[in-house]
């Protein structure tokens, strides 16, 4: 929105002049101004909300941020590098437990970012021919999504427990299919279930993505293939695949930037009781930051992890960029 | 738009403090009310009771007859305790607290190293009516040793081995002296064919795991913390203690492995009223909700948690408790000083000994969380005889949270159907010790 607003007085500037030459009452002061006094509370809150706090953040990496200091933290001492060396040594159990999460949270955003697009791609492909009740079907996928994160992944958490769970009932009591009751939210089951709940979360949007792009995508195309004799998974690889190519370049980085920095899953399925297999790396995080008052080393995490993620999303938009012009 | 919103997202942690600064705001108010003698003081209450809500009811008219005695009103809110403590940091990073709170006993003194509280100094000392009137190991909770503390003892909590009379006399068992024997015992009355038990553990949460893995230590004569402050979580007598409370599920087999998702005390203690399982540890204030989960008052007995045969020390429990702070920012100095008089006085402190099922934290008090004399008397044993205080060090709060969250993967890895030998503990507390070392 705002981008948009602000090209409009460059585009508009002949227009502008049009104006003022049929406009006997027009002040030219305040039209030049007027769009920029529109953007002010915008740039404004951009700056309160994301530009300052991230400059506070970045100052505090730099900064031995502890409990002896936070209640004057303008106060705190230089720390130079000290938070970054201790967070990138892998030798030490900060550095070590910073690695292992940024692992765990490797394996869980991938997994996750594939199956929510598979899931998505297949459930828009199979509701794009109209049927009875496929507006339904429709809302009733898109449930989860709309559902508060919290109310939904709490739900998770219920009936993931061992010995009270709904999951272990019906897979042991009523279906009989394992005969011992595992734990779901222990040990190496944690990050299955951290993915169940978090592709559970994120489908839905994949699906809502897919399927608007699909419909955008004009319908004689595929008459034309079928008539030439190209059969349905022809037409998915030869015509809906590409055609939904700048779709698919969004959905994909959104989904990974969301499922890298995923907080509240951990936080609520887990609660303070997570195990090592779900410790993804914004909890980490936080768990750092809060639990061991380390501030300044929390905020060192953050800030690489922040340069991470736009190192990545760089050479995303870089590579698809090239390949997008080259095409 | 969304990189943008992911930008934020990743800054969030970075920006704890910033954020937390306009989450704490709300409650401050301890402007209102200015040094006339309409005075408002922010009073933050942690949950003692059943719920929130009850501990509003319980606190409403405590603080209206406050407030008729001396025309000072408090405006009091209740906090949960997973809420507590990072309400307190933020508080203290904003400089926007209450003017009064209740703290854990044991963050005393990290909470006293932020220098956000005032000290009781002799003249605040005896303007809530002198040091001598409390506990003397009550009163050591307050903060660093050598130093003015920055709390006072409020209510007084300690651990206590609760056990099934039923269950006790059907199988010809006596209440466990030692170890061994309560070791002994739960075998007997573990039956996991018939979904019995011998022990509920709170095994996957953090704040009781590490309380049990000081009391075990502390029975092998192990510390935690040099004199100088620094860490020794590697030592043997800290390795052997934990090992020995991990054992309870691992090796002795007394407990349900699926305590290890009990991320609070209450799940273990509802097993037990219930009769699920014959024995609890837990702090007396378990009374309450042993009793609303159906079970009746002469149906359970109590005896201090008890150390192995030959132990080092009979260190039954922590000196567990709440403690008052007040905000060193406060604008109301003396108001705050003449409320925490008044809630640490025996009248109030006699009123809210039952609700909130706590032991005096005065001298000469008598416990009234119970009509049950045997249960108090153990219990006032435990807290004044068998008691020691958690490290009084600056690092307190990273030890709970490092040492307790290392014994919660450890408890999941048995549960999980592998197995913790002592070198992987001594690993794990190394870990620990090493978090510590570079936050400190």
């Amino acid at each position: 929105m705002s981008v948009a607003t602000e090209q409009a007085p460059a585009e508009a500037a002949p227009g502008v002049r049009a104006a003022r030459k049929r406009g006997p009452d027009h002040r030219p002061g305040l039209s030049r101004k007027l769009p920029y006094l529109l953007l002010a509370p915008a740039v404004l809150l951009e700056l309160l909300i994301h530009i300052i706090p991230m400059l506070v953040g970045i100052w505090m990496s730099f900064v031995k941020l502890t409990k002896f200091f936070i209640a004057n933290w303008s106060a705190a001492p230089w720390a130079g590098l000290n938070n970054y060396r201790v967070a990138v040594d892998v030798h030490n159990a900060v550095g070590e437990g910073l690695l292992k999460s940024f692992g765990v949270t490797v394996v869980f955003s991938a997994v996750t970012v594939v199956l929510a697009w598979c899931l998505g791609m297949a459930a828009a492909v199979a509701l794009q021919p109209p049927f009875k009740g496929r507006s339904a079907v429709r809302t009733l996928f898109l449930v989860p999504y709309a559902l508060p994160a919290y109310a939904g992944i709490l739900t998770w958490n219920f009936m993931l427990q061992r010995d009270t769970g709904a999951v272990n009932h019906v897979l042991v009591d009523n279906l009989g299919i394992l005969s011992d009751r595992p734990f779901w939210l222990l040990g190496g089951n944690a990050l299955t279930s951290l993915i169940t709940v978090a592709l559970w979360k994120l489908w839905p949007f994949a699906f809502l993505t897919l399927m608007a792009g699909l419909q955008s995508i004009p319908q004689d195309i595929y008459e034309a293939a079928s008539v030439d004799g190209a059969g349905t998974v022809r037409q998915w690889r030869n015509i809906t695949l590409p055609s939904l190519r700048p779709v698919n370049l969004v959905l994909v980085l959104v989904l990974f930037l969301w499922t890298f920095s995923d907080f509240n899953t951990p936080y609520v399925l887990f609660g303070t009781a997570q195990p090592p297999a779900g410790d993804l790396i914004t909890f980490h995080i936080y768990n750092a930051s809060f639990l061991t008052w380390n501030f300044g080393s929390g905020a060192a995490m953050s800030v690489l992890l922040l340069i991470f993620l736009m190192i990545v999303t760089g050479a995303y938009l870089v590579v698809t960029g090239r390949r997008s012009r080259r095409a | 738009m969304r990189l943008r919103s992911l930008v934020a997202a990743a800054a969030v942690s970075a920006l704890g403090i910033s954020l937390a600064a306009c989450g704490g705001s709300d409650s401050g108010d301890s402007s209102n009310g200015g040094s006339g003698g309409d005075q408002t003081l922010t009073y933050w209450a942690s949950n003692q009771g059943t719920s929130l809500d009850n501990d509003k009811e319980v606190l409403t008219p405590v603080l209206q007859k406050f407030t008729q005695d001396t025309g000072i009103k408090v405006n009091l809110e209740v906090i949960g305790w997973n809420d507590l403590q990072t309400r307190i940091q933020t508080a203290t990073t904003s400089g926007q607290g209450p003017d009064v709170l209740n703290i854990g006993n044991t963050w005393a003194a990290s909470l006293q190293a932020t220098g956000a509280f005032l000290p009781f100094d002799d003249e605040a000392m005896k303007a809530i009516g002198g040091k001598d009137k409390f506990v003397p190991t009550a009163l050591a909770t307050g903060g660093k040793e050598g130093e003015p503390p920055t709390s006072v003892p409020l209510y007084g909590l300690a651990y206590g081995l609760y056990y099934n009379k039923a269950m006790f006399a059907a199988a010809g068992l006596q209440p466990p002296k030692t170890w061994e024997e309560m070791v002994t015992d739960a075998q007997k009355l573990t039956n996991p064919a018939k979904k019995q038990w011998g022990m509920a553990l709170a095994a996957g949460s953090y704040t009781e795991n590490v309380h049990f893995a000081f009391i075990n230590a502390a029975q092998n004569g192990a510390d935690w913390f040099d004199k100088d402050g620094k860490p020794t979580f590697t030592g043997d007598g800290n390795v052997q203690g934990v090992l020995r409370y991990l054992d309870l599920m691992q090796k002795d087999k007394v407990a349900n492995p699926s305590n290890a998702q009990y991320d609070n005390g209450t799940k273990s203690v509802n097993d037990f009223a219930t009769k699920k399982v014959a024995m609890v540890i837990n702090q007396n204030n378990a009374d309450s909700s042993i009793v609303a989960n159906g079970m009746k008052a002469g149906e359970y007995g109590v005896v201090p948690f008890p150390a192995p045969a030959g132990a080092a020390a009979p260190v039954g429990s922590h000196v567990a408790g709440i403690n008052l702070s007040i905000f060193k920012n406060t604008k109301h100095k003396d108001a705050a000083l003449k409320f925490v008089k008044y809630m640490t006085d025996a009248t109030t402190q006699t009123t809210l000994g039952k609700p909130f099922s706590s032991l005096p934290v005065l001298k000469d008090a008598k416990p009234v969380f119970t009509s049950d004399a045997a249960e108090a008397a153990t219990f006032q044993d435990v807290y004044n005889n068998k008691s020691k205080p958690l490290p009084l060090v600056p690092a307190e709060d990273q030890f709970e949270s490092t040492v307790g969250k290392a014994m919660n993967s450890m408890f999941g890895k048995i549960a999980t159907g592998g197995t913790v030998t002592a070198d992987e503990v001594k690993a794990a507390l190394k870990t620990a010790q090493d978090q510590v070392a570079a936050g400190s």
